[in-house]
């Protein structure tokens, strides 16, 4: 079996402990998810189960994919998503859904961070730049990037300003703080990586 | 959006009562001393509400042995055991912070006419 899931973020909001103190939690749709395909040592070098997420609409799927579905006598879907482990107990078209996990689990988050576009040093790489006032003139720039004769260029992975964000982040041990199957949803303690509606895949810590 | 408000309409209390800026309050908050758990109750005027739905605080101001004290609690928090409104002020301001700088006399808040409020639903 394996220990992953694909949801959906929808958002953030708040929970009361029993002892009063207020809890930040994310609010993730997660599953029902289909295997969709399994994949295994002799036929594709390694273990593991395409999962489905997000039911696709009729008409909605390329004819490639109408035939993977096909394949594998589910209905179509919008995220497929791989997962590796062992598969040896599980069958295509067999469903995963949230009751995988349980209050007071950990899980691991990935998402896609939100994308903020080119970024200078500071936002990006939280450098202190300069002072602002008092004649100063330098403000928000890199400063020196490298020596002169020796090495005669910039090293490698040099912290310069560029694009930031819209890359896979994962965020590791939070906390199950509910689980709710009716809705197939489930509350994980803190933030998690995106905007609302972005696609996240949690798998036990 | 529906399933963050369904969650957030499950905390929301409606044993309360409804309460205003200027309003004196007597809020009932639960106190854990080791495993004893007791009341107590913190009289003041109401200086400020905060936010709303699931996240809404106020404030409750008083002035203990000639020194102000203020509480700030979240309106849905299960540690309120029960707020009872004392005496309606009447006040034209959403934030009293002005209170903080007046004393004695000065701060007094002049009481609310008796209106009997309109149930809802009664309409039909």
């Amino acid at each position: 079996m394996i220990t992953g899931i694909i949801g959906r973020k929808l958002g953030m909001t708040q929970v009361f402990l029993e002892d009063g103190r207020v809890m930040p939690v994310t609010v993730i749709e997660a599953g029902p998810c289909s295997v969709t395909q399994k994949k295994g040592v002799q036929t594709d070098g390694y273990d593991a189960v395409q999962l489905g997420f997000d039911e696709a609409r009729e008409g909605r799927t390329n004819k490639p994919m109408s035939g993977h579905f096909k394949k594998s006598g589910t209905q179509a879907f919008k995220v497929l998503r791989e997962f590796r482990g062992d598969v040896s107990d599980m069958e295509t078209g067999q469903k995963i859904t949230v009751e995988m996990f349980a209050k007071g689990d950990k899980v691991d988050v990935v998402g896609t961070s939100k994308g903020k576009g080119f970024q200078g040093v500071m936002k990006r790489h939280n450098f202190v730049g300069g002072g602002a006032t008092h004649g100063s003139m330098f403000h928000r720039a890199p400063g020196g990037i490298g020596s002169s004769a020796w090495p005669s260029r910039v090293w490698k992975n040099k912290r310069l300003p560029g694009h930031m964000g819209d890359a896979r982040v994962t965020v590791k041990g939070l906390e199950v703080v509910d689980v709710r199957p009716q809705e197939n949803v489930i509350l994980v303690k803190g933030a998690v990586p995106g905007s609302p509606s972005g696609i996240v895949i949690l798998n036990k810590a | 959006m529906r399933i963050i408000d369904s969650i957030e309409k499950e905390q929301i209390r409606q044993d309360l009562p409804q309460f205003s800026i200027g309003d004196t309050l007597k809020v009932s908050v639960k106190v854990k001393e080791g495993e004893k758990e007791r009341i107590q109750v913190f009289e003041g005027v109401c200086i400020a509400r905060k936010h709303g739905g699931i996240s809404e605080t106020f404030t409750v101001r008083k002035v203990s042995y000639g020194e102000g004290v203020e509480r700030t609690l979240p309106l849905h928090s299960p540690l309120i055991a029960k707020i009872d409104v004392a005496k309606r002020g009447d006040v034209r301001r959403a934030k009293l912070f002005y209170l903080r700088e007046l004393r004695g006399k000065a701060s007094r808040i002049k009481e609310k006419e008796y209106r009997p409020e309109k149930k809802t639903g009664a309409k039909k």
